[in-house]
């Protein structure tokens, strides 16, 4: 029992963390369909500028419970200098070339931008521990956990609900359906839908660059962080269906449950397991368990 | 006349790269080996490439031959290079060729996805495989050729020109390949797959076969890179080795069956001199090259040659 609740606890923490890390990926796929591998990039991009922000932050001795907001802080502003530069420099002039064409040159950036975070910040890691064991930890069961994975929950919680609100309530978000629907006729209409997809793309690469902003006290911030989270986010959306919302939370539920189970109960298939459900549901339900049907074009 | 030529630039660049080897330096061949290798990779992605499928896990086939070469030393005594290469292509094909029943049935970035999704599978089984070496990966035998162990100096050439007799052989009998009416499906099947089917021919066996074939070639190449290096580990089959597979049939294009080997052999330059260079900037410079060569040349550097023929 006692493990089977571990397995839960710690499930639901992954799958949070999987859920900030993949959303914004989906969201990128959904209205533009960009198989973006930079995503992984904002995620180090994030991680690194949390680290060096916070640490600012922290050794001048500024009160360290706003060092969350730093932490947020540090992933928008991160994400403002480099994301709209990539998106209206390079990606806008390739949205007539094939999915596959796009997905590439995105690698392409994806491998420049590795490099660049080593010009900014070197090769040395980066630790900011301090956040983590700020919030000191609560007690589930017997088991005690740092209640700093809570805010991991939290921010899991607040996108995927701001986000779905925002696309279904909002004016916005209509508007935003109509593009992903049409981006043609969307034009036709008088929709700025090269906005939508600056704002789009900015807003997806920040949801990651959060990710790897909040993942960064938990870990030491080194180069090649952000090559795991692209092949993790890539197995989510695809067992839920790529660019669809709920089907990223379903995705990341399950990605998050298995590998926790499979930490329990069988250490030697952990990373197998993943990859081994995603390639499952790709053999029964290529477009992923939250697909709708989609008429064939000749 | 196309063929006779493409066998002839072969030819030529087997014997220079035979003759020329004693008076290369070590490094310089482990370099061109390893261009084989990959270029062997490269080749069979460009066998997909031409029938429109672009797999982000042929590191998938790369890793089984390099694994079999690997556990062939391992387990049964033997480092004879050339039984490594075969045992590689074996062990890759027939894995493709199981495989294949489910992968010939998709496209697009699904075929892209799945492929990754399969090579990532062996990455996680190789990473937590005690016998195999986990995360340490494991060391190849000594290279050997028909039971006699070259000495230290001449290894590398025989290596060298070993991958090379069999990467002119493999890349011959696909050069022929392509000329069968097989092998020209793919240009059709990349335009419109109903019509190929109404003309009476098989869209999937077509792609199985091709799958299978490129599985092989990707087997051959990591066994080969395996007696090479001396050493193999699980990131062998990493997204980011599929990556730069894909990356070198990208910068070669597909136009011409030696084009990848060029290709790898660019991407080894670019690589090694980059890294010397500044060890902190290669990464770089190959997303930069490959940007460059998306945008101004779709067709890949090979095209260069083939305008000026036109000309």
């Amino acid at each position: 029992m006692e493990q089977i609740l571990a397995v839960i606890v710690d499930g639901i923490i992954y799958s949070s963390w999987l859920f900030v890390a993949a959303i914004g990926l989906t969201l990128i796929y959904g209205v533009m369909k960009i198989v973006n591998i930079t995503h992984g990039s904002f995620y180090a991009l994030g991680a690194y500028a949390a680290a060096s922000f916070t640490g600012a932050w922290l050794a001048r001795g500024y009160p360290p419970m706003l060092s969350y907001v730093v932490l947020l802080a540090s992933a928008v502003v991160i994400t403002l200098a480099f994301a709209p530069l990539i998106e209206r420099g390079i990606l806008r002039f390739m949205y007539a070339r094939d999915e596959v064409v796009i997905l590439l040159i995105t690698y392409a950036l994806f491998l420049i931008l590795e490099d660049v975070i080593k010009l900014i910040w070197g090769v040395d890691p980066y630790f900011i521990a301090e956040p983590y064991g700020l919030l000191g930890s609560f007690e589930f069961g017997e088991l005690s956990y740092p209640t700093y994975n809570l805010i991991l929950v939290g921010i899991a919680i607040v996108s995927g609900a701001g986000l779905t609100l925002l696309l279904r309530g909002t004016r916005t978000g209509k508007l935003l359906r109509t593009v992903i629907h049409d981006p043609e006729l969307s034009r036709a209409m008088g929709i700025n839908v090269d906005r939508y997809y600056l704002v789009t793309f900015t807003f997806g690469s920040m949801l990651a660059a959060v990710g790897g902003a909040f993942t960064a006290p938990t870990v030491s911030v080194v180069p090649g962080i952000g090559v795991e989270i692209v092949v993790l986010s890539f197995a989510v959306i695809v067992i839920g269906g790529m660019g669809s919302l709920p089907g990223a939370a379903l995705g990341a539920v399950i990605v998050g449950l298995v590998r926790s189970a499979a930490i329990h109960y069988a250490p030697a298939v952990e990373l197998f397991v993943i990859y081994f459900v995603m390639a499952l549901v790709l053999v029964v339900r290529p477009r992923g368990l939250f697909s709708l049907a989609e008429p064939r074009k000749i | 006349m196309k063929a006779d030529r493409t066998l002839l630039i072969l030819g030529i660049v087997l014997l220079a790269v035979v003759g020329a080897g004693p008076l290369l330096p070590q490094w310089a061949l482990f370099l061109a080996t390893i261009a084989i290798a990959k270029g062997l990779v490269a080749l069979g992605l460009l066998l997909q490439l031409r029938a429109g499928l672009v797999s982000f896990g042929q590191a998938l086939y790369y890793c089984l031959g390099a694994y079999t070469a690997g556990s062939l030393g391992r387990f049964f005594d033997i480092g004879d290079m050339l039984l490594q290469m075969l045992a590689g292509a074996l062990v890759a094909a027939f894995i493709a060729f199981v495989l294949g029943f489910l992968l010939a049935r998709y496209r697009g970035i699904f075929f892209g996805l799945l492929s990754l999704a399969l090579s990532m599978i062996l990455y996680g089984l190789l990473v937590k495989s005690q016998a195999l070496g986990s995360t340490d990966g494991i060391n190849i035998l000594p290279s050997t050729l028909f039971g006699i162990r070259p000495n230290q100096e001449s290894v590398r050439h025989v290596v060298l020109v070993a991958g090379c007799a069999v990467a002119f052989l493999a890349t011959l009998l696909v050069n022929r390949y392509l000329d069968t009416p097989l092998g020209q499906l793919a240009a059709a099947i990349k335009d419109n797959e109903i019509r190929v089917e109404y003309m009476g021919a098989s869209v999937r066996e077509a792609i199985h076969a091709k799958y299978v074939i490129a599985a092989a070639l990707s087997g051959i190449g990591g066994a080969l890179a395996a007696t090479t290096v001396g050493h193999i580990d699980p990131d062998m089959a990493y997204w980011t080795t599929s990556g730069e597979f894909i990356f070198i049939t990208i910068l070669a294009g597909t136009r011409s069956v030696i084009a990848p080997f060029l290709g790898a052999a660019i991407f080894g330059i670019i690589h090694t001199v980059a890294y010397d260079i500044s060890p902190n900037t290669w990464q770089m410079t190959l997303g930069i090259a490959l940007l460059m060569v998306i945008v101004f040349l779709p067709d890949g550097l090979w095209s260069l040659f083939g305008r000026r023929r036109a000309a």
